[in-house]
């Protein structure tokens, strides 16, 4: 029993748990008390939301290396269906918020049991059109506003609710990544063939990407409805599902920590050049593109920043005093 | 009592007859050869066999009970694992890793004790690292268990490949080409480790070979295959001087020239 004690109350737990505890009053006093305007608000609240998207695509693409580009629509539902919610029923905001996740898993569900024996690019497309029905079908239901979309949805959003869902939604898929079921998606991903015949269940582990990925776009679907009044059918286009896309290949594919960084980083960019809105693109594009050409594989790979992996890297310097990659700090 | 029973098996691509009226049958604890040359459908025997191509005919029975229609994920886990003849291991992971994965039909825990992380999932997870270590023990890749598994020269892919196809814990072994760019040396070892393996896990094993000192050294029975069928099969002294055998390797007028 001191042994699984031991497990839960290791070092590094105790540290990030601080770390995060102090990230979020930190941030808390600093809207209290205005320190923290408006404008750095939005940005603040937007990193979150697009760092719950470009981890949950991540499952999809990154870890089970399924290639996913309709993941605006799982957002689109998470946000329509919590705002049906919270708006047009008065359920309180967490329904909303698990009715919304629910309802794109159920999606999930949906779009990936029949588009799961399509491969490479005709996955894709199957799913980038997907993307594109549910706009067009929101855009055709009148009773959620149609083309001028959905307006004065409460601003039930706050810091508390964004922060801890992110947290959550981050462990969770961490919790996952780093279990067996986590492996058996990424082996799908190394190799289907030798992943089928080494017993594990391609199709059910698929859908459970998309599933798991489809919820949690969700969540911050409903997340950016309760923070922006209003939503529209266009807000969800594929452009939207591009954004989170190249947050994940940037990052790179199957890298949480990746997805994190150029989530936070690139609407940190994208925020400054808002002054610039016709170079805005361009200067976006050519980042890529540079990236692209110097690191193919996207900012960390695959590869995971962790306690261990800092510890290792440490260790190989000192001890050995051979000069290892950047690839060995994290692990 | 026989393990595995193949009747009338075949398989045709398009107009291409890869696999004809093949029969074969294992009793449990045999060491079996499958040879044959280049293109005989050796490799199609091992791919119907696990679910990869399904039969255009016949039968194929694990323990009396068949397998045809089955997913390979399905019969992998009725007990059938095998090795690629072009090396197929999860190439990005570590060694240890791509070892859990062939667990995982064996895991202890839920998905919902991994996300909450309950006391269940580390208990699970320990003993799959304990398992794995065992069995890279075994595989002499103990040292080399955080190594990414592309990284791992031939023969140690080779080696961790058939301790990947263990890890599922199979009652019959497929192994193709296992001493595929071997040396002579690594040969001999691996031709230890066989069979130690198949007497330490009470294994059932079939291998295609190429190498013949390997399989008249180790194979008790050795079936033939050429142009799909099956030709010859008996003990490796009978194969050796089955005129059938010599023909389909060197040609007739060889055959005729040695008998």
């Amino acid at each position: 029993m001191t042994e699984m004690l031991k497990q839960y109350f290791k070092l590094s737990n105790i540290l990030v748990t601080v770390a995060i505890l102090v990230l979020f009053a930190a941030v808390n006093i600093g809207i209290e008390t205005g320190f923290i305007d408006d404008y750095y608000k939005l940005n603040l609240f937007l990193i979150c939301i697009n760092i719950i998207l470009a981890v949950s695509l991540n499952i999809i693409n990154g870890m089970t290396g399924q290639f996913s580009i309709g993941h605006a629509g799982f957002m689109a539902i998470g946000a329509y269906g919590s705002a049906i919610m919270t708006l047009k029923l008065g359920y309180p905001f967490a329904v909303g918020i698990l009715v919304g996740a629910v309802a794109a898993a159920l999606c999930g569900i949906l779009v990936g049991l029949p588009t799961l024996r399509l491969k490479g690019d005709y996955l894709a497309i199957a799913t980038l059109g997907f993307g594109e029905i549910i706009r067009v079908v929101i855009l055709n239901i009148d009773y959620v506003g149609g083309a001028a979309g959905l307006n004065g949805i409460s601003q039930y959003t706050d810091w508390p609710w964004i922060f801890s869902l992110t947290v959550i939604t981050v462990l969770v898929i961490k919790n996952f990544m780093t279990s067996t079921h986590g492996r058996a998606c990424i082996s799908i991903r190394e190799n289907e063939i030798a992943a089928e015949t080494m017993g594990i269940d391609i199709t059910r582990y698929k859908v459970i990407a998309f599933t798991m990925g489809a919820f949690f776009a969700g969540v911050a679907g409903a997340l950016h409805a309760h923070y922006f009044y209003t939503i529209q059918p266009t807000t969800f286009g594929f452009l939207k599902s591009f954004d989170i896309l190249v947050y994940v290949v940037l990052g790179g594919l199957g890298s949480m920590t990746g997805s994190v960084i150029a989530a936070t980083g690139l609407t940190i960019l994208s925020a400054y050049l808002q002054d610039y809105a016709e170079l805005r693109m361009v200067i976006y594009s050519l980042l890529l593109i540079v990236v692209m050409l110097v690191r193919p594989q996207g900012l960390l790979g695959t590869a995971e920043l962790s306690f261990d992996g800092i510890r290792r890297f440490f260790s190989r310097q000192t001890g050995k005093g051979r000069g290892a990659g950047n690839d060995s700090a994290v692990g | 009592m026989i393990l595995l029973s193949v009747n009338h098996l075949s398989k045709t691509f398009g107009g291409l007859k890869a696999v004809s009226d093949v029969n074969m049958e294992l009793k449990i604890g045999e060491l079996v050869g499958l040879i044959g040359p280049n293109g005989a459908g050796k490799t199609t025997v091992f791919n119907l066999l696990t679910g990869v191509y399904t039969p255009t005919e016949g039968d194929i029975a694990l323990r009396r009970e068949t397998l045809v229609g089955l997913k390979p994920w399905q019969i992998n886990q009725k007990g059938i694992a095998r090795t690629f003849q072009n090396i197929r291991l999860f190439s990005n992971l570590t060694v240890m890793d791509n070892v859990k994965i062939a667990y995982h039909q064996h895991r202890s825990y839920g998905m919902l004790s991994a996300i909450l992380r309950l006391p269940g999932f580390y208990r699970g997870e320990e003993e799959m690292v304990k398992k794995a270590e065992d069995l890279l023990e075994i595989f002499k890749l103990s040292h080399k268990k955080h190594e990414v598994a592309k990284n791992l020269p031939y023969g140690e892919q080779r080696r961790l490949e058939i301790a990947r196809a263990l890890a599922a814990q199979p009652q019959l072994l497929l192994l193709d080409e296992p001493a595929a760019g071997m040396n002579p040396q690594e040969t001999a070892e691996l031709m230890e480790m066989i069979r130690w393996v198949r007497k330490h896990f009470n294994l059932t094993i079939l291998l295609i070979e190429h190498d013949m000192s390997l399989v008249m050294g180790i194979c008790e029975r050795i079936y033939v295959l050429d142009y799909g069928q099956i030709i010859a099969q008996g003990t490796p002294n009978e194969i050796k001087s089955n005129p059938k055998v010599i023909e389909a390797y060197l040609g007739e007028d060889v055959s005729h020239a040695v008998s």
